[in-house]
């Protein structure tokens, strides 16, 4: 049994519900990215590349909410103890991976809408609502962009692997039940 | 090998070239320049506008701004040179659901009618052919005039499925909207005073 800490200060609900919904979407959102790549041309790899684009816009706009809600609600502390055992290098993974997920929160869908701008396909949310080209149509500029998508898309998937590695370590190895601070309910 | 032996016959060959040319520009004094044309087209895929556009046309123009009933214009396009900009699309555009180039390489359009609207602006009536598949059309047309090329502009909405651009799984117009822009900018030399 894991055992909880009821001293434990727990991330607001707002910030578990955007943590819970986001990583889901995240995960989903790379696995469509996998597949509907090698697609060959048809109506449904159309639809999908639409579809990702949407939600890619949607993550993003959850993403600048959930930044917003970060920097005006301070995340709980690690509890004292758990700190303590913490060797220095856990201690920066811990941080360290923070950010550059919420780096690449912004990063990949950011880059995916330049590419597609500059691929000549303009985002158009949902298929009514047009977004703006924040980089111009530029074939040249489209080959340069594409490969960074991905790159990013990769490097924060690592990066999630990571995260609920480390989750799952103090979950079941360590049994501090810091992961108790991210789960809903009454704990 | 005396050239005086070849002049005769060179002279009658030059001659004759000459009738000729005089012939066709009696029939079409109007010549497109086809460097400073364009025909393009705007689809829109899930609400997203894809721009396309043909590398290659032609076109047969009798044109009197004084007397525009009496004009006839012909077009033909090559639809196999068309291009929406990404390689992956363009591979698609000649196959059999799109615009079936292998048996229908041309697209055409035959004026049979030519109304003057004044200040420079003129309505287009005619049948348009793509893929055999034949509609009439009426295409408003405003010129302007600068030097010696008249530039020819213009716009309208073609139904895809009427001409059948876009077959089975693509016919469905929640994915690509059947309702798809041409516009045309035609550079045209010897067209008279407007």
């Amino acid at each position: 049994m894991t055992r909880s800490n009821p001293n434990s200060p727990r991330y607001s609900l707002v910030a578990i519900v955007l943590h819970w919904v986001l990583g889901a979407a995240l995960i989903g959102i790379f696995a469509m990215g996998l597949y509907m790549a090698d697609l060959p041309f048809s109506p449904w790899r159309l639809k999908l590349y639409n579809w990702h684009k949407w939600a890619g816009v949607t993550i993003l706009a959850l993403s600048a909410l959930r930044l917003l809600w970060r920097l005006t609600h301070q995340p709980p502390e690690l509890p004292g103890q758990i700190a303590q055992l913490m060797p220095r290098w856990q201690h920066w993974a811990h941080h360290g991976t923070h950010y550059a997920l919420y780096v690449l929160f912004f990063a990949v869908p950011l880059i995916g809408w330049a590419y597609s701008s500059a691929a000549g396909f303009p985002v158009v949310l949902f298929g009514v609502l047009p977004l703006p080209d924040f980089v111009a149509p530029d074939k040249a500029l489209a080959e340069l962009i594409k490969p960074f998508h991905e790159l990013s898309a990769f490097a924060m998937a690592g990066l999630v692997l990571l995260h609920i590695a480390a989750a799952l370590k103090h979950q079941f190895i360590d049994r501090d039940g810091l992961m108790g601070r991210m789960l809903p309910g009454r704990r | 090998m005396y050239l005086s032996t070849y002049l005769p016959k060179l002279l009658l060959a030059a001659t004759a070239l000459t009738v000729a040319s005089a012939a066709t520009s009696v029939m079409a004094q109007q010549k497109l320049v086809p460097a400073q044309s364009e025909i393009a087209f705007v689809s829109k895929q899930m609400g997203v506008p894809v721009d396309g556009r043909f590398k290659k046309f032609d076109a047969q123009i009798s044109f009197d701004p004084a007397k525009p009933a009496a004009s006839t214009m012909a077009f033909t396009v090559d639809v196999g040179s068309a291009t929406v900009g990404s390689p992956e699309s363009d591979i698609e555009l000649p196959k059999a659901v799109w615009f079936n180039v292998p048996k229908f390489p041309q697209a055409t359009f035959q004026s049979s009618a030519v109304k003057g609207l004044g200040t420079g602006k003129f309505e287009v009536t005619g049948k348009l052919s793509i893929k055999g598949n034949v509609r009439d059309v009426v295409v408003p047309v405003a010129l302007t005039q600068s030097g010696a090329v008249t530039m020819a502009t213009g716009a309208f909405v073609l139904k895809r499925l009427a001409f059948k651009i876009g077959e089975n799984e693509w016919a469905d117009t929640s994915m690509v909207a059947d309702d798809v822009q041409v516009k045309f900018k035609l550079a045209l030399t010897g067209v008279g005073k407007l």
